[in-house]
């Protein structure tokens, strides 16, 4: 029986390696543990040391992909999923195209799980500005994701604000950039940022560019799900957008139409005499 | 007047831009700013920062340089006509705004239009002095879509060009007597000639010069356009037969439609209506079957006498239940033309049918797996272990799919 401790941070290349060696190996899945961030104590802490890695072992393309994304899913079954599908491919290689064998279709919906919440993350990240002076501006943002995302999506952030220094801190792990240089921290709970004037500015746009006439709820729970709300500065004004949108049109529907302003048949004037 | 601040600003002339349906920052070349010299970065998909309560996408600071406009489009909430407030914004608080928003991660860039001032040509100019600043003195590496006045000159559409991954020009309404009913200083022909400029200078960039040199980067993601629905009586069929031949005719990336709906301080001319969100959103559909899945306008019209969508069901749903002789179609078997044609049955779905059929003879169960709907589509289809029987024939096929009537509502 194998135990294989795996990081927080560096998930992604630790469960690569080992699982490289123990498939080297010929090491069954029902006889390995996966232990994620130390989650299983003591217990568990006397396990063999992993077997070597003999020779060079190959997979498919599209499993290197998908096992990249789904290591950071929060199912802890994730790596023992991962594995057994692994030990399945080495005699059925064609494996990964049928989309309908239930281990794969499990692995693909977590990937897509994964997926979205590195969209989500990459969408809904709200910075502060810290107004800290000094050659590089700097900001940060606290957000709470559903997968363990940070990690993969922190480079995203990196090509994106690069002449900016930044912080995302989440309760799973803790993303800094400064000077050029990105790195990993344990999580934490939510610092004190802030006020930021530029919230109430986003605030009237997000109000003003929505058309009451178009009410449709539903369409954006789906996209920006309420657990996202109490981190979005734009959030708290929803309840009062739906809530006035009825009178408004009903308003616009009830003004009767004005004259055209003075300036108007002047203005007109000009126009068809520049046109002609 | 008072002098409007920034906030007040921003008010207006957002609330004045909401009319423009697009707000794609997809498509555009990849670009970063590793190298610690600007800001920004876009990476093919694009973004939506946040959704507004209308389930619109927020993916781009969609603003008006101003409101204030010489022209009297009677659709528009900014004609000269109108007493809606107006506001101008200078350049530097439009590249203010997109840095500072763009810094704190709310948007991809910026989608700039405006009023037409004084003329085209002006109002052009002032446009390119803002996309020009983002870019050249500011290194702004995210996207810009600049919305071009069709009458200002080739050189600054052109010029705009350089700058902006996106130009729009709107036909606005689908018919050319449309446009001279509605938007009297508007031409058709000009419009047409400004989106022929840009794609003709866009396939030039393409090539590559006997020096094997590529020309200039030049709206690396394309052109689109605008139509509004329900404002005219055009029918679905004539506004699906503009937008073929636009998208043929100009290499458009999207043709977008959007419902007429009420603006404050409308004009007696253009009763406001309740905005025909189903039917633009028919549209959508009957776009998306021409363009990825081999339908013809004909096809996709021909369901009703009087040129318009079901508005019931969608669009290819409407095509198979008056086609019924072409179902049920075997999953296992059939070609991919067909397996497009299924309704319910995506694209996805399609290639992940076409790539499983190697390795096992479909079921139902399998079909689900793979993530296909099968709520639709298990009337249309035969599997393994699946024959809808009498389903595919049965009268009340319909009735299963058309929502009950909606109870009416005040307006
Ligand atoms: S040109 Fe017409 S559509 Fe454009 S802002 Fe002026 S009135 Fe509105």
């Amino acid at each position: 029986m194998y135990t294989v401790p795996l990081p927080r941070i560096g998930t992604d290349i630790a469960w690569r390696d080992a699982a490289k060696r123990l498939i080297g190996a010929g090491v069954s899945p029902d006889d390995v543990l996966w232990d994620f961030d130390n989650e299983m104590g003591e217990l568990f802490a006397t396990a063999a040391a992993l077997p070597p890695l003999t020779r060079r072992i190959k997979a498919p393309q599209s499993f290197v992909q998908m096992a990249d994304w789904v290591v950071w899913h929060k199912d802890p079954q994730r790596f023992a999923r991962l594995y057994a599908l692994l030990w399945r491919l080495r005699h059925q290689p064609g494996l990964m195209q049928d989309r309908a064998d239930p281990d794969l279709a499990k692995l693909r919906h977590m990937e897509k799980g994964v997926h979205r919440c590195k969209h989500k993350m990459k969408a809904f990240v709200r910075f502060r500005d810290l107004r800290q002076g000094g050659a590089r501006r700097s900001f940060a943002a606290w957000f709470e994701p559903t997968h363990h995302t940070v990690e993969p999506t922190a480079p995203f952030f990196a090509r994106r604000f690069a002449d900016m220094d930044w912080m995302i801190a989440t309760p799973d792990v803790t993303a800094q950039f400064v000077d050029g240089n990105l790195s990993f921290h344990p999580g934490q709970p939510k610092p004190d940022l802030p006020e930021d004037a530029a919230e109430a500015l986003w605030g009237t746009y997000f109000c003003n560019i929505f058309n009451p006439a178009r009410l449709k709820v539903s369409a954006m729970t789906s996209e920006m799900p309420k657990k996202y709300w109490k981190n979005l500065p734009e959030a708290q004004h929803i309840q009062g957008l739906i809530a006035g949108a009825e009178a408004k049109v009903q308003q616009m529907r009830d003004n009767a139409p004005t004259l055209p302003p003075e300036r108007a048949a002047k203005i007109k004037r000009q126009l068809r005499d520049d046109q002609e | 007047m008072a002098r409007l601040d920034l906030s007040q600003k921003l008010a207006i002339l957002s609330d004045a831009a909401r009319y423009d349906a697009s707000c794609a920052s997809s498509g555009t070349t990849r670009r970063d700013s590793r190298d610690g010299k600007g800001l920004g970065s876009t990476e093919g998909s694009g973004i939506c920062h946040a959704y507004a309560p209308d389930g619109r996408c927020i993916s781009l600071l969609k603003i008006l340089m101003t409101n204030f406009c010489i022209y009297d489009c009677a659709y528009c909430i900014n004609r000269v006509s109108s007493n809606v407030q107006r506001a101008r914004f200078s350049v530097d608080e439009v590249v203010q705004l997109t840095i500072e928003f763009y810094r704190r991660n709310y948007i991809e860039g910026l989608f700039l239009s405006s009023g037409i001032i004084q003329s085209p040509d002006k109002t052009m100019e002032d446009m390119l002095r803002i996309a020009k600043r983002l870019r050249e003195v500011e290194n702004f590496r995210g996207y810009i879509h600049l919305k071009t006045i069709p009458d200002a000159a080739p050189e600054l559409i052109e010029e705009a060009g350089l700058y902006a991954d996106r130009l729009s020009i709107n036909v606005e309404l689908p018919t050319d007597n449309s446009v001279k009913a509605y938007a009297p200083e508007k031409n058709p022909v000009t419009i047409r000639k400004a989106m022929g400029d840009v794609k003709s200078r866009k396939d030039m960039a393409g090539e590559r010069s006997y020096t094997g040199k590529r020309g200039k980067r030049f709206v690396p993601a394309g052109q689109s356009t605008q139509m509004i629905v329900g404002a005219d009586g055009s029918t679905d069929a004539t506004i699906l037969g503009q937008s073929t031949q636009l998208y043929g005719d100009y290499k458009l990336k999207r043709v977008y439609y959007s419902a007429f709906s009420p603006i404050p301080d409308a004009t007696a001319k253009l009763p406001l209506i309740k905005p025909p969100l189903v039917r633009e959103h028919r549209l959508y559909q009957a776009d998306w079957l021409l363009r990825f899945y081999g339908f013809g306008v004909d096809e996709i019209t021909a369901a009703r006498p009087d040129g318009n969508l079901d508005l019931e069901v969608d669009p290819k749903l409407a095509w198979a239940l008056q086609n019924r002789a072409q179902f049920p179609v075997d999953v296992n078997k059939a070609s991919k033309e067909m397996l497009l044609r299924i309704p319910g049955f995506g694209t996805r779905t399609v290639g992940r049918i076409l790539s499983t059929r190697r390795h096992r003879r479909l079921r139902y169960e399998d079909l689900l797996r793979m993530g296909a709907s099968l709520k639709k589509a298990q009337a249309f289809i035969t599997a393994l272990d699946w024959s809808p029987g009498g389903l595919t024939d049965s009268i009340n096929l319909r009735a299963r799919f058309a929502p009950p009537p909606e109870q009416l509502s005040l307006f």
